[in-house]
């Protein structure tokens, strides 16, 4: 499975919720702000996520999109 | 692959309920509130009911509850949202009614009409988050604060002789004959907040045939009353709430 995740960078607040919760600690703060001045939720290494969507569903404002595809290798 | 061959509406998986508006909400970074509102609007996505729900709000932090979720809504006096449902369920049955109360509203102030709209067996769904502080109004004690524990107005923790005692309102209404299914959840892990799903589900159902009154208690964290992050607040939910609040169904009559 591969999966990638979309941050609404303007809706989200910066919790760390999403961080916590991924299983693959895949997800951590930005060093940059948003507009509202929170550091956002960001995706490193994305080729390893797998696209469980647990940092969607634990986010409070639903900021995460979640895509995910069954690979071909 | 790479991620823009990924990232395609076809692959999506998980996202924010096309219910829900881009309204930015304003609860706090990792408040409980704005989970349940996600899943609320998920459950009536999947029960096919956008058109045919008519929600109550309350007074505390969810009062604007309605701005986030594009439903009916009718924002009731503080504690008065029970009231409001059962007058808005028997003119029109065929509506999903719930309420969407905290401990403040639920608890406190409106315990009269919770506990009589209970005990009637009011058709409606009441969702009653139990965070065991006022969040809206800066961190107060409220009813279901837990002993010993710290607010603005009990500094150096509650105590009994002073205070009072948590009131387990969930509790009492498994002792009411009007109520027919009475959960206890929580939205802190995937699994909780599946299982809370499940029970809004459930009582959104219970609601609309016609078995009685449901209440689901979500027992939340408030990380800005209770002085935490997001994640400490959710560990000290686990270490003190849920012994004091322990998850589970309490009552559940309906068979079917």
């Amino acid at each position: 499975m591969r999966g990638a995740i979309v941050v609404d960078i303007e809706r989200c607040k910066g919790c760390n919720l999403c961080a916590v919760a991924c299983p693959l600690h895949l997800v951590s703060l930005s060093d940059t702000v948003n507009h509202k001045g929170y550091n956002y939720a960001e995706q490193k290494e994305w080729e390893k996520c797998i696209g469980c969507a647990t940092c969607a569903i634990v986010c409070p404002d639903g900021c995460i999109t979640v895509y995910r595809k069954k690979s071909e290798e | 692959m790479t991620k823009e061959e990924l990232i395609i509406p076809e692959n999506k998986v998980y996202g924010r309920p096309t219910l829900m508006n881009d309204t930015p909400m304003h609860y706090c970074p990792g408040c409980s509130h704005s989970v349940v509102h996600k899943l609320v609007a998920e459950i009536i996505e999947e029960m096919g009911m956008e058109e045919d729900t008519i929600a109550i709000c309350p007074v505390g932090c969810a009062v604007f509850a309605y701005r986030y979720i594009d439903i009916d809504w009718i924002e009731a006096s503080h504690g008065r949202a029970p009231a409001c449902a059962s007058a808005v369920k028997r003119l029109w049955p065929k509506k999903l009614v719930f309420t969407y109360q905290g401990d403040g509203d639920l608890a406190c102030i409106g315990t009269a009409e919770s506990i009589h709209a209970m005990n009637r067996g009011e058709n409606i769904a009441i969702i009653f988050i139990n965070n065991a502080i006022y969040g809206m109004t800066g961190g107060q004690m409220a009813p279901t604060t837990l002993m010993g524990m710290k607010t603005s107005t009990c500094p150096y923790g509650r105590q009994a002789d002073l205070h009072g005692y948590p009131l387990h309102i969930t509790d009492l209404a498994v002792n009411l004959e009007g109520t027919c299914y009475v959960t206890r959840q929580a939205v802190n892990t995937v699994a909780n907040i599946r299982k809370t799903k499940k029970a809004i589900r459930q009582a959104f159902e219970n609601s609309m045939k016609g078995k009685g009154c449901s209440i689901v208690e979500v027992v939340s964290t408030c990380a800005s009353g209770w002085k935490k992050t997001p994640e400490e607040a959710n560990q000290w939910m686990v270490d003190n709430m849920f012994p004091y609040y322990p998850l589970g169904d309490l009552k559940n009559t309906v068979t079917d």
